[in-house]
């Protein structure tokens, strides 16, 4: 379906995070977050990240669009260092109720970022506009308020504000978290499509392993912190994906029982299987 | 008859049954003498005269004077109280210059400052409306920062990731997110503006509606006098019922937002 083997142009990998740590001081005490992440991401790749709570997963995605500065290292995009909020990138982000611009109808919040991100005459951002609230299929709400929206709703002009400036790399933290279960698996669906469909660069950061299997070509798990990249997994499941038959493959178990030994074994809790049984 | 007695008692009547029966009684206490028609005539005869001032033009033309010494103190006093407000919430060097002398400043009574102002500005125009605008300046200033410093910073987050920064986060995101609290600051402003307004022209002034409550005490033109204060009682019911049609459309998503929390 896609061709991962894309990755590298020109020598240099799409997304690259080089010795990464970050540090917060405050109190009289410091706290290290991350301990010094190496991630190489391939242009086209769903890369999810999972780590226990507080592992600095979010902060991690935020350094890498360049929402918060590295306390050392460097996140690269197409070998250029991310110093500010590149313009292929963005960000969404895990509250969207607090997100979305409570002043700004659906129709204006999603026209936010293509008004700011470049100049284009009025008529072609109302195109756009109206065409990215029907891809998350929100149609006939352009005047709603988000207040007027439920949350899965909310979150999709969360989604369909951020693609319609078409960036190539969608990072996202924690999405669905705050959803119920059906919704969930809707924007899962959502977001598989417009990732095939668009051909995005994807990287998801999530606390639901099955999500990240599920979802990703690649999942990333993070250790405690000061948080490194402890295991770095393929995920080799045939697209599109299928919420029921993907999640009964034995290769999609394998995966998960790889995953889940990882982190409990991190987090020092035992779970009576033997690890790793590939 | 019981039936009538509720239906009063819940509807909106009973309030101005209330109104009406106060004037019903000042009218008795003029009419029968019960205080000294010098100081208290009826309300007949206040009303006659408040429609001859406003026939001949003479109450307007004070009420005219009056507003725009108002309006003028209350916008430069507002502006510059969303402008620094927005400042101290925005940087810290600029808060801890100017929070200690807002804390002295503010809690002085504005009718104290006259004096001072007469001796630095005169008695004409200048005076009364830097006379309202110190007045009106602090409690936009206290809402505004406290308004800007509750701005979610992931509405501001979401900005950047945007590509948006610097001015234009605060004309964006700042200052809508803050408007509720400048608006509940600019409310109170607009009442304190009218009384300073009033108390400015009382001390100092050759016209407008303070001078001439005044002046008409002064002069036992007491018809006058109640006339003017019921101008006065009119203004501020209107100017409020005003500020609150344009808040109420201004920030018609704020109060459904709100609303929506609760449910």
């Amino acid at each position: 379906m896609r061709d991962s083997s894309t990755a590298v142009q020109g020598g240099s990998p799409y997304i690259a995070v080089r010795g990464v740590r970050k540090s917060y001081s405050g109190h009289g005490r410091t706290t290290h977050a991350l301990g010094g992440v190496e991630l190489q991401i391939e242009q086209g790749a769903f890369v999810s990240i999972v780590g226990p709570s507080g592992c600095g997963k979010s902060t991690l995605l935020q350094i890498m669009a360049g929402l918060v500065p590295a306390s050392e290292g460097r996140v690269d995009l197409q070998a250029r260092q991310v110093t500010e909020p590149p313009p292929e990138m963005v960000y969404v982000f895990q509250q969207y109720t607090r997100s979305l611009f409570p002043w700004k109808s659906v129709e204006k919040n999603v026209s936010y970022g293509l008004e700011n991100r470049e100049k284009l005459p009025a008529s072609e951002i109302a195109a756009l506009t109206r065409e990215y609230i029907g891809l998350v299929k929100l149609d006939g709400f352009e005047n709603h308020y988000p207040w007027q929206l439920s949350g899965g709703m909310q979150q999709r002009v969360a989604i369909a504000r951020a693609l319609a400036c078409r960036p190539a790399v969608l990072l996202m933290d924690e999405p669905f978290s705050s959803v119920d279960a059906l919704t969930r698996v809707g924007l899962q669906e959502l977001v598989l499509r417009l990732w095939r469909e668009l051909g995005l660069t994807i990287v998801f950061v999530t606390h639901d392993t099955e999500e990240a299997i599920y979802l990703s070509t690649r999942v990333v798990a993070l250790g405690k912190p000061p948080s490194t990249v402890r295991m770095d997994l393929q995920i080799e499941l045939p697209h599109p994906r299928d919420q029921i038959t993907t999640r009964e493959l034995p290769r999609y178990l394998q995966y998960r029982h790889q995953l889940l030994s990882q982190l409990f074994s991190d987090e020092g809790l035992a779970s009576g299987a033997k690890p790793n049984p590939a | 008859m019981k039936n009538f007695a509720r239906r009063l008692a819940m509807g909106p009547w009973l309030g101005i049954a209330l109104i009406v029966f106060l004037l019903v009684l000042w009218q008795l206490a003029a009419e029968l003498k019960w205080v000294s028609p010098l100081s208290l005539p009826s309300v007949t005869s206040v009303l006659a005269t408040l429609w001859d001032l406003l026939l001949s033009g003479e109450l307007l033309k004070e009420l005219a004077s009056s507003l725009w010494r108002m309006f003028a103190g209350y916008f430069i006093g507002g502006a510059l109280g969303v402008l620094l407000g927005l400042l101290m919430a925005s940087f810290r060097p600029v808060y801890n210059l100017l929070e200690p002398i807002t804390e002295i400043l503010r809690p002085i009574p504005s009718p104290a400052y006259v004096p001072i102002a007469i001796l630095f500005l005169g008695i004409d125009d200048e005076m009364k409306i830097f006379m309202v605008a110190f007045a009106s300046f602090f409690p936009v200033l206290l809402n505004t920062y406290s308004g800007v410093r509750s701005v979610d910073p992931v509405q501001m987050q979401t900005a950047r990731t945007f590509g948006v920064k610097g001015a234009k986060i605060l004309w964006q995101v700042v200052l809508p997110s803050a408007a509720p609290s400048i608006f509940t600051g600019m409310r109170v402003s607009l009442a304190v503006a009218l009384i300073v307004m009033v108390i400015s022209e009382m001390v100092a002034a050759s016209n407008g509606i303070g001078y001439f409550v005044l002046a008409a005490q002064r002069g036992f033109k007491t018809r006058e006098m109640f006339a003017g204060i019921i101008t006065l009682a009119v203004l501020g019911y209107c100017l409020n019922r005003i500020f609150l049609a344009i808040e109420s459309r201004v920030l018609a998503w704020h109060r459904g937002a709100t609303q929506q929390q609760k449910n």
